[in-house]
């Protein structure tokens, strides 16, 4: 049997008396693209959040590839990692956020070489080559040297998702990645995420593209108040929503 | 005319230039020989020296002390937040003058200072005195008071960068303090800088507080000098021109800096597209 990449196991969070995840199951086995929809509020940042420990989580197991993200297991209690191992587990999980977040005093290709070369230690000459193979592949071979300030949004978002890319990951997370663009620009986005699920890679993405949820997701989410409230494959879940809530949201979005 | 009143300050403007110039120019009592004399001599000079001295070491001790104070500050942990909190209260309520002869009269209260393990034995002991001269109090003064302005200046600065910023530096890995040098503050830079600017000319002239622990600078040199020959305001010229040399230099270094921080930003300095004449149009954004 294989490892899931994703398992989330009873996973809640709190901020403050605010309960936002009341146990979320859910298991992501690899080359899978698992969409998450819902309302605002439903909690679905916070869950992706969660999967690479940018929020704690205060009860439940979230493994990536196997793996406890954040905490490690000791005499049957969990104990929060230190600083560097949750930084050692982020850098094989890529994220994509929705207001881009690319260091604004570097250019694209340095948004790209930075954690190649601060982290991995890998040589100017190489992670800069790569960073220009990456954007490539992203389609802006000629912004190589443009700061993010020069770049439209859509195109800074591909300079985000190639960013992400140049660790290698072994899954991506995306964090509402067109929520933030002017409509004409949300197509050149979803066509690079796209070409990423063709080539096997494993994504979990929060979004409200439901296009993009029916033609490219594996698993369809919804959730709503904490919980997931139905799942299953997207034509399903689109088509013919089993919950009134589901059913209810989804007159309101289709 | 279509500014009545513009031409009109215009006018005023010129008027009290006029005056000002040929007072300069007319009046024996500036002695203009006098200042030319005493520009470059040996006791100006030194001064000038020690005050170059002073301003460049105490700002380099205030503006690391001001980082690591900045950093703890804004640190989760409780004791370093707290720890930084003092430091900032006690060093910035009290006055500059006390704080300067307090280092200089450390003896009084510890004769001697050593290294050793706490309530164990010493390694080595100093006497006070020696191992903190006039020059090292001067320093001590300056330098741990100016660390404590520089420390909120260096919080606000880091506090104006985004917390996306952080957060996608730390889901690609990088450490806290990886994230700090490389991504947060090059980008608070922009806002520490002109602050810091203000503090470094200023620091230029408030060096001439070590006077009050016998210590000597320009302004004191200066002092000695109309003190003898009594020619004050001439001297007092002299002093001033050096100091606005100095500032002069310094605010185009800071333009520079200013410049090297602004990459990526398409507005350049914080605010001169409000107050730019022609707005330019059409940037490439969104």
């Amino acid at each position: 049997m294989t490892t899931p990449m994703v398992e989330a196991v009873q996973v809640h969070k709190s901020f403050g008396r605010v309960e936002v995840l009341r146990g979320i199951d859910l298991t992501v086995m690899p080359g899978e693209v698992a969409c998450v929809i819902g309302p605002s509020g439903s909690g679905k940042s916070t869950f992706l959040r969660c999967i690479n420990h940018l929020e704690r989580i205060d009860a439940g197991a979230m493994r990536v590839d196997g793996e406890l993200i954040g905490y490690r297991e000791a005499g049957g209690r969990l104990h929060e990692l230190r600083e560097s191992e949750v930084a050692r587990q982020r850098r094989d999980i890529g994220m994509v956020f929705q207001r881009f977040n690319l260091f604004p005093h570097k250019t694209a290709a340095e948004n790209v070489m930075e954690a190649p070369r601060t982290v991995r230690r890998e040589p100017r000459r190489a992670a800069r080559e790569r960073a220009m193979a990456l954007l490539d592949r992203v389609g802006l071979s000629d912004k190589y040297d443009s700061y993010p300030a020069q770049l439209s949004g859509g195109q800074q978002q591909r300079v985000a998702i190639a960013r992400a890319l140049a660790m290698q990951p072994r899954l991506m997370l995306f964090d509402e990645p067109t929520s933030a663009l002017d409509p004409e620009l949300v197509g050149e986005v979803l066509d690079v995420m796209r070409g990423l699920a063709g080539e096997g890679m494993t994504m979990v993405v929060v979004t409200h593209e439901m296009g993009f949820a029916r033609e490219v997701g594996d698993t369809l989410v919804f959730m709503d108040e904490g919980r997931i409230v139905e799942a299953g494959q997207p034509r399903d879940v689109l088509g013919n929503p089993q919950h009134e809530r589901t059913q209810a949201f989804l007159s309101k979005v289709l | 005319m279509r500014h009545p009143g513009r031409w009109l300050a215009v006018a005023v403007l010129a008027v009290l230039a006029a005056m000002l110039v040929n007072t300069i120019l007319t009046n024996d009592g500036f002695r203009w020989p006098v200042v030319g004399e005493y520009l470059f001599s040996g006791p100006v000079l030194n001064g000038l020296r020690n005050t170059l001295v002073l301003t460049v070491l105490s700002m380099a001790i205030g503006i690391v002390g001001g980082i690591g104070l900045a950093v703890m500050r804004l640190s989760p942990n409780p004791v370093l937040s707290s720890v930084s909190a003092v430091y900032i209260w006690l060093f910035r309520g009290t006055p500059l003058i006390a704080q300067l002869l307090f280092w200089n009269f450390l003896a009084a209260l510890y004769p001697r200072l050593a290294l050793g393990i706490p309530f164990g034995p010493e390694f080595i002991s100093f006497d006070t005195n020696q191992l903190i001269n006039q020059f090292a109090a001067c320093l001590l003064g300056l330098g741990l008071n100016e660390a404590a302005y520089m420390a909120e200046i260096v919080r606000g600065g880091l506090q104006s960068v985004d917390d996306g910023q952080t957060e996608a530096a730390g889901a690609l890995g990088m450490s806290r303090s990886q994230t700090l040098r490389r991504i947060v503050l090059p980008q608070a830079m922009r806002v520490i800088i002109p602050p810091t600017g203000n503090e470094t000319i200023s620091m230029l002239k408030t060096t001439s507080l070590v006077v009050v622990i016998g210590y000597f600078e320009l302004l004191t040199s200066v002092q000695r000098i109309y003190s003898t020959n009594f020619q004050t305001i001439p001297l007092l010229i002299v002093a001033a021109a050096w100091y606005l040399a100095l500032t002069s230099l310094l605010s185009i270094g800071q333009g520079f800096v200013e410049r090297h921080y602004g990459r990526g930003t398409s507005r350049g300095p914080t605010g001169s597209r409000l107050f730019s004449r022609a707005p330019e149009q059409g940037t490439a954004t969104g």
